[in-house]
């Protein structure tokens, strides 16, 4: 899990936060709610996941619980996978 | 019935006669209205109004997610002779204020999350709001205009009444008078960035949009098979075409919800199961369309015509699109808000693979003039680059409540007046205009304009900011990128996430910056401005 969670955060950092610190985006820093990743973000965001885990995001998973924060979004990776296993 | 009126609802008027059993718009859960339902309740809505005490020329907001109520809504605040106001129900509550305030509305459609939105005084009409509750409420309060002191304390003991859809439509329609319509007359305000902080209004009159539907008829010759996308939001000018030119011709116009929009593999499934013919959207969404649809796994031959405004196509995204829908004609529709579109040109096909750079904006439509003016307002040596201007009946009349800055857009010459764009273009003799860019600090990002110094004004007013000077780049992606160079106090720097949440409060999400970078201070010209070039000039050698 963290590993996971570590590479969504490069990610996230380097898209959408560049010059950001690694320390202020925390694994329950709000995303989608606070604008931080808009609409058109979360696409490329969604589309960063599948490619890199290898897991298809069905367009009604690509929702605030599981897109808002890093956890939930480690969390959600962790049972796609486990659901394909 | 042959079409007489001069306003825009003569449209519907003409097809709900023509063609009154026919379906006029799908909304965006899937019922639909025909012609003859959607006249009818533009009517009762006209109706209402008129016995609330609203004038013709008043102006009545609409801030609520799109759908065919805010469709009747518009229809019904023009049949009343008063003008619409379209405010985007997503952008931040203060801006919603503003705008509302600032050409004083005296009536606003909302839902009933933004129904607190409205200045005081003004009426309520709460749409998607049939609760019990919000019928009993409406009351049905009088919005008439102040005459004496005391009015004004009655109407202030007004503010907030709210009104429920349902009792609206309910109201007796109003008797047809459309021997009092002018042309001239005003049809509705569209709000775009403004540089000083405050978003500007820009006001349309009905013969400034019914020149630019009439242009559309003849040169994309639609019918009432036609199915027409309606994917811009109703505050945005690509909405004039898709509502206007497909209720002219008695076509379709199928709604598509605010988050359908943002979803490109369930709008590609949309598009296909709707059997469109008619597309319009900035090139951005259909930029997401191509990467993210899965186009190649739907039929596109029901789409005729692909018609994109707003911002500049990067050729790479154009070209792939048109291998994945072959079958349309494509157009690049060219205008600023202030005169709807004023260029076109038509893509020939196949985009060649070693093409790079972005097609012409193209010849000026039937109804335009253009110039192409050097700085002293001297024609340019053909090729030459200039500001371009535009004259003819769709240019607007002028902003809201600004009447120094709208003299100032204006260049009076051969007994016309002649808009100045802002854009500088030159003119190739095969293709037409060529856009170059921009002389002012206005930017295009998703079909939206921005000025940066609207940017600046928000930064200001975060606590720990001293400075803050915004600038956008060239960005393959994207079309532009903004940078923000911010200036804090030492010691007292924000994160960028703090910077990031308090642009989504502040901002539309489309100006708000991809990039903060914090300086002790902003480098300054010999005159002491901020040297936005430097800015520039440091981020290109990052």
């Amino acid at each position: 899990m963290n590993q996971i969670n570590e590479e969504l955060r490069q990610y996230i950092l380097s898209e959408f936060l560049p010059g950001e610190q690694p320390s202020n985006l925390r694994d329950d820093t709000p995303l989608t709610t606070s604008g931080i990743v808009d609409s058109v973000g979360l696409l490329r965001l969604v589309g960063f996941i599948e490619e890199h885990y290898g897991i298809v995001v069905e367009a009604h998973d690509a929702n605030v619980a599981n897109f808002d924060r890093i956890a939930d979004m480690a969390a959600f990776i962790e049972r796609k996978r486990g659901a394909a296993a | 019935m042959a079409e007489v009126s001069v306003h825009l609802c003569g449209y519907l008027e003409a097809s709900a006669q023509r063609f009154s059993e026919r379906v006029a718009v799908v909304d965006t859960d899937g019922s639909t209205l025909t012609y003859g339902e959607l006249n009818e309740r533009a009517q009762r809505i006209a109706g209402f109004l008129v016995a609330e005490g609203l004038r013709p020329g008043d102006r009545v907001g609409l801030v609520q997610p799109k759908n065919a109520a805010g469709l009747c809504a518009i229809f019904g605040i023009m049949k009343a002779r008063a003008a619409y106001v379209p405010v985007d129900s997503t952008a931040p509550p203060a801006r919603i204020r503003s705008i509302l305030e600032d050409c004083q509305v005296r009536a606003v459609f909302a839902d009933s999350r933004c129904a607190d939105l409205a200045p005081r005084g003004a009426m309520v009409v709460v749409t998607g709001d049939d609760s019990a509750a919000s019928r009993k409420r409406g009351s049905m309060a009088r919005f008439r205009a102040p005459q004496s002191a005391g009015d004004n304390q009655k109407r202030a003991r007004r503010a907030g009444t709210q009104v429920a859809w349902r009792n609206v439509l309910e109201h007796d329609p109003c008797a047809l008078d459309s021997a009092s319509r002018k042309a001239g007359d005003l049809a509705y305000i569209l709000y775009t960035s403004g540089s000083t902080g405050l978003p500007k209004g820009v006001m349309l009159s009905h013969a400034n949009a019914r020149s630019f539907v009439e242009w559309c008829s003849a040169v994309f010759n639609p019918n009432e098979y036609d199915r027409f996308s309606s994917h811009a939001p109703f505050h945005f000018d690509l909405s004039i075409l898709d509502i206007y030119l497909s209720v002219k011709h008695g076509s379709t116009l199928f709604l598509i919800a605010d988050e359908l929009g943002k979803n490109p593999r369930d709008l590609a499934a949309f598009i296909t199961s709707n059997r469109l013919t008619v597309w319009y959207s900035t090139p951005s969404i259909l930029n997401l369309l191509a990467e993210f649809g899965g186009l190649n796994r739907f039929d596109s031959s029901h789409l005729r015509l692909v018609l994109f405004a707003g911002e500049v196509f990067p050729v790479k995204h154009l070209r792939n699109l048109t291998r994945l829908w072959p079958s349309p004609a494509y157009f690049n529709l060219y205008g600023p808000t202030e005169t709807n579109v004023c260029t076109f040109a038509r893509i020939p096909l196949p985009v060649p693979e070693e093409r790079t750079e972005p097609y012409p904006i193209g010849w000026p439509c039937s109804h335009c003039t253009a110039l192409v003016l050097d700085e002293a307002g001297e024609p340019v040596s053909p090729g030459a680059e200039g500001m371009l201007y535009i004259a003819g009946p769709s240019v607007f009349d002028g902003y809201w409540g600004r009447p120094q800055e709208s003299a100032g857009k204006f260049r009076q010459s051969e007994g016309r007046r002649w808009y100045n764009t802002g854009d500088v273009v030159k003119q190739d003799p095969a293709d037409g205009f060529i856009y170059m860019g921009r002389r002012d600090r206005m930017v295009k990002r998703r079909g939206y304009r921005i000025e940066l110094g609207d940017i600046e004004s928000a930064l200001y007013r975060h606590e720990r900011v001293r400075e803050a000077a915004v600038v956008a780049v060239p960005d393959v992606e994207a079309g532009v990128k903004i940078l923000a160079y911010v200036g804090t106090a030492p010691g007292s720097k924000p994160s960028i996430v703090d910077m990031k949440v308090f642009c989504s409060q502040a901002l539309p999400s489309y100006m708000s910056p991809d990039v903060f970078i914090f300086r002790d201070a902003l480098p300054r010209t010999s005159t002491n401005k901020v040297d936005y070039q430097v800015l520039t000039a440091a981020w290109a050698g990052v």
